[in-house]
């Protein structure tokens, strides 16, 4: 017997895939999203990068109009949060006191930012910059800013940094570690970036804390590193990363460790719910099948997609690739696979002029590939990747080996 | 205001008004048409807004740029000759009456 009612709770991008892929794939049942914001549906990607820029508007950041919603009879439920899961009687029990069952629950509850426990960390003018409301407000910040100190050389600070430059404003980018994007990308990535970002006016101090935040009359004025500095600031962006929402499964007995714990289905221990995206913790075919948690669009999608198909009566196991974007000014930043526990890096192409791929690899086996304005390299990557061949280090870095027809070959 | 229209791969057609300066991929997405996924929201990085453009028409489409020709060795769908990323369709009054044709699937 199918299931009747899909509730989904939290609609960023794999809530909305998944309500979108079920009725694409044919489910006549009740589909009800729920998210904890007031808007539409909208995508994040462009929030770090063309819509903080000014460069689009609210309208193109939504998923779909608001027609799309009641054509394919997907009811949303926007501006309600869930406060918890009834198990045993199926049911979820919302933030306006009213109950709604299910027969099938997926959780996309997503991430929140990590919030460093600093003093001062309350001061108006530390800003965020994960959902809409947060990019709106730093938005108007940046319109008035002096100058910036962004905590945390990510990909959201980067991403930052290069807007904030573009608009001519100070920015000081302060890193606990050695190196910029040191959890997703190769030491040799990250010095190119590093230097990239220098060239174009940013600061940088690395290794070492933040002591505290500052300020007067209740606003940030300056932020205290540990080694004795004091950098001013107006703006203050802090961008340490996130940890993912699985307080609702926790309470409701379900297994989390980093993430809500899922099998290769995407399927936590009860069989009425799924667990998707940012906030899903998974045995990846692309990590060895050791548990991963990622922070993609990709990824939430592509889950949605899978839990989409097991609902219909389609179950299989998620093998999708993983990969990853950034934008930040110029640069075009484009990782295919999961490169976690490399040992060894082969360069292809012309590092000097940023257009080259790091092929990052363990052992001899090819765990992804990093490609800087080098999108054909990219999209070869995906390719071989996704079918499981090797490059060897000795072909990667000869440009007369033809990554095209590797890519390309069949079976 | 130049008009686009968009053939689903079942041979479903929808017709557009497309403001010049919005990409064929921007218009789809904000009038919920079928078949343009956009995964990265048209930075030219996913390859899922891929179209077939009527191959008396590619000349009138903006040149395209190495980048999207990249890209287009990833599509789902078998790359044609007529294969554009519809995110990097900026509409321009000489694209007025476009057809394109949607692939089978984009992901």
């Amino acid at each position: 017997m199918p299931d009747r009612r899909v509730v989904v709770v939290g609609a960023g991008h794999g809530g909305f895939q998944v309500a979108a892929s079920l009725r694409q794939s044919g489910f006549d049942g009740s589909i009800v999203l729920i998210g904890d914001e007031p808007q539409l549906p909208y995508q994040r990607p462009p929030l770090s990068k063309d819509y903080l820029d000014g460069k689009i508007g609210l309208d193109l950041l939504l998923m779909r109009p608001e027609s799309f919603f009641a054509d394919q009879r997907i009811e949303l439920m926007m501006g309600v949060a869930v406060s918890e899961i009834d198990r045993a009687g199926r049911r979820v029990a919302l933030s306006d006191g009213n109950h709604l069952a299910y027969d099938h629950l997926v959780l996309a509850t997503g991430a929140r930012n990590r919030v460093p426990p600093l003093p001062g960390i309350e001061l108006d003018g530390v800003c965020y910059l994960r959902n809409l409301a947060e990019t709106q407000a730093l938005q108007q910040r940046l319109a008035a800013a002096k100058s910036a100190v962004v905590i945390g050389a990510g990909f959201i600070g980067l991403e930052f940094a290069a807007i904030a430059r573009g608009k001519g404003i100070p920015v000081h980018i302060v890193e606990l570690t050695e190196r910029v994007m040191g959890r997703v990308v190769c030491p040799e990535t990250s010095a190119y970036f590093a230097a990239a970002h220098r060239a174009s006016g940013v600061a940088f101090s690395f290794d070492v804390r933040v002591e505290r935040l500052g300020g007067e009359g209740g606003k940030v004025t300056h932020v205290a590193l540990g080694d004795g500095r004091t950098l001013p600031a107006d703006l203050v962006l802090i961008s340490i990363g996130v940890v993912p929402n699985e307080g609702l499964a926790a309470a409701a007995g379900l297994a989390v460790a980093n993430g809500i714990t899922v099998d290769e289905q995407l399927l936590t221990a009860d069989p009425a719910i799924s667990a998707i995206g940012d906030c899903a913790s998974f045995p990846s075919r692309h990590s060895q099948r050791n548990p991963v948690r990622l922070e993609a669009v990709q990824n939430a999608t592509d889950h949605a997609r899978c839990v989409a198909d097991r609902i219909v009566g389609k179950p299989h196991a998620y093998q999708a690739l993983p990969w990853f974007w950034s934008e930040q000014g110029a640069l075009r930043l484009q990782i295919a696979g999961l490169t976690t526990g490399f040992q060894d890096v082969t360069l292809r192409g012309d590092y000097d002029k940023g257009e080259y791929s790091a092929f990052c690899y363990a052992g001899d086996k090819l765990l992804g590939i990093e490609s800087i304005n080098k999108p054909a390299d990219h999209a070869f990557a995906r390719r071989l990747l996704a079918a499981g061949r090797d490059v060897t280090p000795a072909q990667a870095a000869d440009l007369g080996f033809d990554l095209r027809a590797a890519a390309m070959a069949r079976g | 205001m130049p008009q686009v229209t968009y053939v689903s791969h079942d041979g479903k057609s929808t017709t557009l008004d497309v403001p010049l300066g919005t990409s064929v991929m921007q218009a789809a997405v904000l009038h919920g048409v079928d078949g343009i996924v956009a995964e990265c929201g048209g930075s030219c990085m996913c390859a899922t807004c891929h179209v077939y453009v009527r191959e008396d028409q590619l000349a009138k489409c903006p040149e395209m740029e190495l980048g999207e020709d990249a890209m287009l060795d990833g599509t789902a769908s078998p790359r044609q000759p007529n294969s554009r990323l519809s995110c990097q369709l900026v509409m321009a009054p000489e694209m007025d009456g476009l057809v394109v044709n949607m692939p089978e699937t984009q992901t």
